[in-house]
């Protein structure tokens, strides 16, 4: 299993302009990233839509590079997803997926099937042409730019360590610091999108 | 042709209202309410069809349609609205999303006595999220959906219109 803040910093080195969606993995991202107005971190408006959201944005902008790192219970969530996903065919979609076996923001508790389950299979199944797996940082570094570099969409999964948080909501530190509304304001401006 | 049916609310002038208040994508699961919609819908190149399986997953996809620039219409039943709460406050009322959720109003009876509990508690669930709605029953309130449009965009918020389908004929 790899350690969520690593991977995403080897992703980074190969990031160049594309528009992020760090997910579950957003707290880490936004102390990684230099391209802070190309990042879509929305914490958890509900769950289980990161991907469809993040397909909505990919298909909004062609033109653009769309990385998402989803998580496996938001997958579970909304799974049927990868099969519009898989319609839709958006060529610069790059959907990354965080698998920690856990729901790791209310305690820990084990997402239904977590160490059986064959996610990129599962995409792979609804119609992605590429998939992969990976559980350690070594492998995926090794292949993440040529990932990037073929058309997507892409499915990739990736075994995290849990990080479990079991402090009550109320009493968490808030990692956000932009409101939903002004990260899409934000991105919006940065590509010229009349809001 | 009866009076019914030339009072009867035509697929093409939904279509014409889309186009005229500039709607790229469609984000859908289909209905029996509006399936007349589909083979036009599917025929218009200025509109892209985006299928999704629940309809939850209408809202954060559209949410992201927005937020890209486009202007997503979601087309679902009075069913799936109710199944998708949670997305339609995290992801739409959340995030100010100016969409326009075209209903289908499974159930509707002009009479007000129904059988179908879709029905009974929709316009009941629009009001607990504090959704503004406006009812077509026929093409002479075709014009509503572009009053929902404007809404929409002045409050920033998701306005629904509800299909209601008696003259169809299954009530």
């Amino acid at each position: 299993m790899m350690d969520t803040a690593e991977l995403l910093k080897i992703y980074n080195r190969h990031r160049g302009n594309a528009i992020v969606v760090p997910g579950r993995g957003g707290k880490h991202w936004i102390k990684i990233s230099d391209k802070r107005n190309r990042d879509v971190e929305l914490g958890d408006p509900a769950m289980g839509g990161h991907a469809s959201f993040a397909m909505g944005l990919a298909l909004a902008l062609p033109q653009e590079k769309l990385v998402l790192f989803d998580s496996d219970g938001d997958i579970q969530m909304g799974m049927g997803i990868l099969a519009t996903i898989a319609e839709q065919q958006p060529k610069n979609f790059y959907h990354f997926m965080l698998d920690n076996e856990i729901y790791a923001t209310t305690g820990g508790q084990p997402v239904p099937n977590a160490k059986t389950i064959k996610y990129h299979e599962v995409a792979r199944a609804c119609g992605y042409t590429r998939a992969y797996a990976y559980d350690n940082l070594e492998t995926f570094s090794i292949n993440v730019e040529r990932i990037l570099a073929e058309p997507g969409p892409v499915f990739v999964a990736l075994k995290v360590k849990p990080e479990v948080e079991n402090t009550p909501i109320g009493g968490r530190v808030k990692w956000r610091k932009r409101s939903q509304v002004q990260v899409v304001q934000d991105l919006q401006k940065e590509l010229g999108i009349a809001g | 042709m009866s009076d019914a049916q030339k009072a009867a609310l035509s697929p093409e002038v939904v279509l014409a209202e889309m186009k005229k208040n500039g709607v790229t994508h469609v984000v859908w699961l289909p209905d029996s309410e509006t399936n007349w919609l589909f083979l036009l819908m599917q025929a218009e190149p200025s509109l892209t069809l985006v299928g999704v399986n629940r309809e939850g997953l209408a809202f954060s996809t559209a949410s992201g349609l927005h937020a890209g620039g486009k202007k997503p219409l979601i087309l679902i039943q009075n069913t799936g609205l109710m199944e998708s709460g949670d997305s339609l406050r995290g992801w739409a009322m959340g995030m100010n999303v100016p969409v326009v959720l075209m209903v289908g109003y499974r159930g509707w009876t002009r009479h007000g006595v129904n059988t179908d509990t879709a029905a009974t508690y929709v316009e009941r669930f629009l009001n607990a999220f504090n959704i503004q709605y406006y009812l077509i029953e026929d093409g002479a309130d075709a014009g509503r959906i572009s009053i929902a449009f404007e809404e929409a965009k002045k409050t920033k918020r998701p306005v629904a219109v509800l299909v209601a389908d008696e003259y169809h004929g299954f009530n």
